[in-house]
């Protein structure tokens, strides 16, 4: 999965870098994040906090609101795992948007007739279900655990859950959906989408915000002055400015690297007022290691590698899921053709988007700039004709 | 979490804090209640209502005091009952309601901006229209209009500026700006017509400087430099005015914040005539009414602009994004900017009639303060409509509707595989 050896084959698809003129391209890379396998444990958040030595970003504020107590993705939080409690009627109204995607006719790898059954059986499934057991998928069948499947992943939900392990023998299985659970907790970690068409690096001005040869997107610490346009820019809401919380003029702090300081006390925050966010670990990827959040994950819900194999993978996982009835599993982010024109972390998530504080409909504001300078240029030559208009219309001196 | 007869000696509940008004609204009424109650050992408001007697004696599982657990089945793991209120205070209360996002949390950021750049964004406004007007005097040989419009323009520029160096996270590194010329970036592009612009407006306004100090400045062959350069100068400032005052508009549409993404179409034009009502107010303010004529003419074609703009673009937006424009403290600066304006222009009128410099101070003055409360007012809500998510998940959800309706599926960003 994690193929790290330099591919030859530079710019293929989608990949951003094309754009980038790269001498020498890389493959695209990328996260898909399966939401379905996540466990919550916040290693990625810690471990990405670790590696990027980013500031604590509260007193330990507890959010009251869920057991997720950072809140969301910003200047110090680059990997955030969201935290969800539903009730059966949201997974019951989460399985139905899903299974209405599916039958929308939404863009998908294979021909939509089994997860489109499952989809139909599975009003029949919501009205007679009885009480179902904690997680549907915790439930064990008795067979046994089937071959793993070409994920190269340890997948343990899918299996458990007795469905095919491959989406070509769906059809001869029973596709019946499981008991809808009573409540379910949904979590899932976010991070920056490194998206195709990003936002945050169209209106960068001063370029500190850059493509990176594997395609990702990345700031420029020394470069970037803090003006704040590419968090407006965002249609995510990843980037941020990092807060000073020093009572000392910005000016006067040095922007030289950290200083060591003595064990026991902690370090100075690095890159006050600059914009920060994932750097998909580029200072990892440049000597071929895995990001620290990727390899932190014990669930491999985070899985890293060349973008075009993890969509291919996110597909296959999604038709699985289909196959078993979970009609509520859906890709965020694969489509090339989507506002941003697809994202470099793709995610499958189990509800929509909106739940997991993911826009539902993101665009990036910079598709429709030949529109707003056309729009704009009419504006402002209104207002010269207008003005010349004064002085001859203005009267006597 | 057992039930005791020790229950009764607890602490009272602590009232639980909640997010959002409308939560605690929909969870109140009994016909949702059994969608809220899966999972929460005690109601919400319940926990908050009710003293320890009443956790102690409701009867296990059915809990009349909290009316909405009727009927719902219990799950798994929360146990039943009034018991183990404390102990379920570590469980946070879940909220379902998807209608707000993730617990009401941004979907996007509002930028790091603050007032100053909302200041200057009129300032802009002021010194790209008082250029055009100094340009006009220029040509026309309207020498205190000239002056006055071009010391305007320069002082506005440089207030700007100044605002928005100073707003930056990293103020020293301004000069970064022009390490690119980046046609994707509003910012970029209006960075290199800022300082196009002070440059024009500098030297023109330096010319107009040195003659009123009866050529004391020491300029020694300098001078005849200057005035060579003086209306060339004029002239930069003037092709580069109206563009200063309505790239601004660009700079704000061009980003993820509902309103002023919404805004898109029309914000150039709301921008350029408030921009055109508030150098023609300032050039009011400093010039005799007699030179004065085109200032009344541009400052009326800036008010009749402004009203017309402001109000198409408000009916043409998302009538969700448009909301923060109406509410709240955008709301009060875009309906004190009407009347302002609307007064304004009578004055306006009036000065052009009787020729009395104090209504046309006066007037100016309300003019200029319109266009800073329609830029202010356009700024805030733009930052208050990334605050709630609402603003960005509605019109969302609604254009991808619209469009699947449309039988466009091909650009969604969830798919089905
Ligand atoms: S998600 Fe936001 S910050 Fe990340 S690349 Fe896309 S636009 Fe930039
Ligand atoms: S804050 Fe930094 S990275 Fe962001 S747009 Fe400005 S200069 Fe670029
Ligand atoms: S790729 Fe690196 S920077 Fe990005 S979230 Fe993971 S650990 Fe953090």
């Amino acid at each position: 999965m994690q193929r790290l050896t330099a591919p030859d084959s530079a710019a293929v698809g989608d990949n951003p870098t094309a754009d980038a003129h790269y001498a020498h391209p890389r493959a695209r890379k990328g996260f898909f994040t399966d939401t379905s396998i996540c466990i919550g444990c916040k290693a990625c958040e810690v471990a990405c906090k670790e590696w990027n030595r980013n500031p604590v970003d509260s007193n330990y504020e507890l959010s009251n609101s869920s057991f997720d107590n950072s809140e969301g993705l910003g200047a110090d939080t680059w990997r955030h795992v969201a935290f969800i409690e539903q009730d059966r009627s949201r997974i019951e109204a989460a399985r139905e948007s899903g299974r209405a995607l599916v039958s929308l006719g939404m863009p998908q790898i294979r021909n939509a007739d089994v997860p489109t059954t499952a989809g139909e059986a599975i009003t029949t499934a919501i009205t007679g279900a009885a009480p179902g057991p904690l997680s549907a998928a915790a439930v064990p069948p008795a067979s046994g655990l089937p071959p793993a499947p070409e994920l190269g992943d340890l997948d343990v939900l899918s299996s458990l859950g007795g469905g095919p392990t491959r989406p070509e023998d769906a059809r001869a299985v029973d596709t019946t959906p499981p008991d809808t659970p009573e409540f379910r907790w949904l979590m899932s970690s976010d991070v920056c989408k490194h998206c195709t068409n990003a936002g945050c690096l169209d209106v960068c001005p001063t370029g500190a915000l850059f493509r990176t040869e594997h395609g990702t997107v990345v700031v420029q610490d020394d470069v970037c002055n803090g003006c704040g346009t590419c968090v407006a820019g965002c249609p995510f809401g990843v980037i941020e400015r990092r807060k000073d919380g020093i009572a000392q003029p910005k000016t006067e702090r040095s922007a030289a690297p950290v200083t060591p300081t003595r064990p026991g006390t902690p370090e100075p925050a690095r890159n006050v007022g600059v914009a920060q966010k994932c750097t998909l670990c580029y200072d990892r990827l440049v000597d071929d290691q895995t990001p620290a959040c990727a390899q932190a994950c014990p669930t491999t819900s985070i899985k890293f590698g060349e973008r075009e194999d993890l969509v291919d993978a996110a597909r296959e996982r999604v038709a699985r899921l289909h196959a078993e009835g979970r009609t509520e599993a859906r890709l965020y982010g694969a489509n090339p053709q989507d506002g941003v024109g697809g994202t470099g972390s793709v995610f499958l998530l189990l509800d929509e988007p909106e739940v997991y504080g993911l826009p539902p409909d993101p665009r990036v504001p910079t598709a429709d700039l030949p529109r707003m300078y056309a729009r704009a240029g009419i504006a402002m030559a209104s207002m010269a004709a207008a003005s010349a208009l004064a002085f001859m219309l203005g009267g006597r001196k | 979490m057992t039930t005791s007869e020790y229950d009764r000696y607890r602490p009272p509940e602590e009232p639980r804090r909640r997010r959002r008004r409308d939560h605690a609204a929909a969870a109140d009424s009994p016909s949702e209640a059994s969608a809220y109650a899966v999972g929460t050992a005690v109601a919400p408001s319940a926990g908050s209502a009710m003293g320890p007697d009443a956790l102690a004696t409701a009867p296990s599982g059915s809990a009349p005091a909290a009316g909405r657990r009727v009927g719902a089945r219990r799950g798994g793991l929360a146990p039943a009952g009034g018991d183990g209120a404390r102990e379920m205070a570590m469980v946070p209360e879940p909220q379902f309601a998807p209608a707000d996002g993730y617990y009401g949390r941004p979907v996007v950021k509002a930028p790091p901006w603050d007032e100053r750049v909302a200041l200057y964004l009129v300032c802009g406004g002021i010194a790209g229209g008082s250029a055009l007007l100094a340009f006009g005097g220029q040509l026309t040989g309207r020498d205190a209009l000239r002056c006055n419009a071009r010391l305007t323009a320069l002082g506005a520029a440089g207030v700007g500026a100044l605002a928005l160096v100073a707003d930056l996270g990293r103020p020293e590194r301004f000069l970064n700006m022009l390490r690119t010329i980046k046609p994707t970036s509003p910012m970029s592009l209006g960075s290199w017509i800022l300082a196009g612009f002070s440059t024009g407006a500098g030297v023109a306004a330096a010319a107009d400087v040195d003659r009123l100090l009866g050529q004391a400045l020491p300029l020694g062959p300098l001078r005849r430099v200057l005035y060579g350069l003086e209306a060339p100068s004029g002239a930069l400032a003037a092709l580069l005015g109206a563009p200063l005052a309505g790239y601004t508009a660009v700079l704000l549409s061009d980003t993820a914040m509902p309103t002023w993404n919404a805004a898109k179409d029309d914000l150039p034009f709301v921008f350029v005539s408030s921009a055109s009502l508030a150098s023609g107010g300032m050039a009011m303010i400093t010039t005799p009414t007699a030179q004065a004529g085109p200032a009344r003419a541009l400052a009326l074609a800036g008010v009749a602009g402004d009203l017309v703009a402001t109000k198409a673009m408000e009916r043409r937006m998302d009538p969700v994004a448009a909301e923060p424009l109406h509410q709240g403290r955008p709301g009060w600066l875009m309906r004190w900017s009407e009347r302002l304006a609307i007064a304004g222009g009578i004055g306006t009128v009036v000065s052009g009639l009787t020729r009395n410099r104090w209504v046309a101070a006066a007037s100016g003055a309300a003019l200029v303060t319109a266009s800073a409360f329609t830029r202010f007012g356009v700024f805030y809500a733009g930052k208050d409509s990334a605050l709630d998510p609402r603003y960005t998940i509605e019109p969302q959800k609604r254009r991808l509707a619209a469009r699947r309706r449309a039988g466009i599926m091909h650009d969604s960003i969830t798919t089905a595989g």
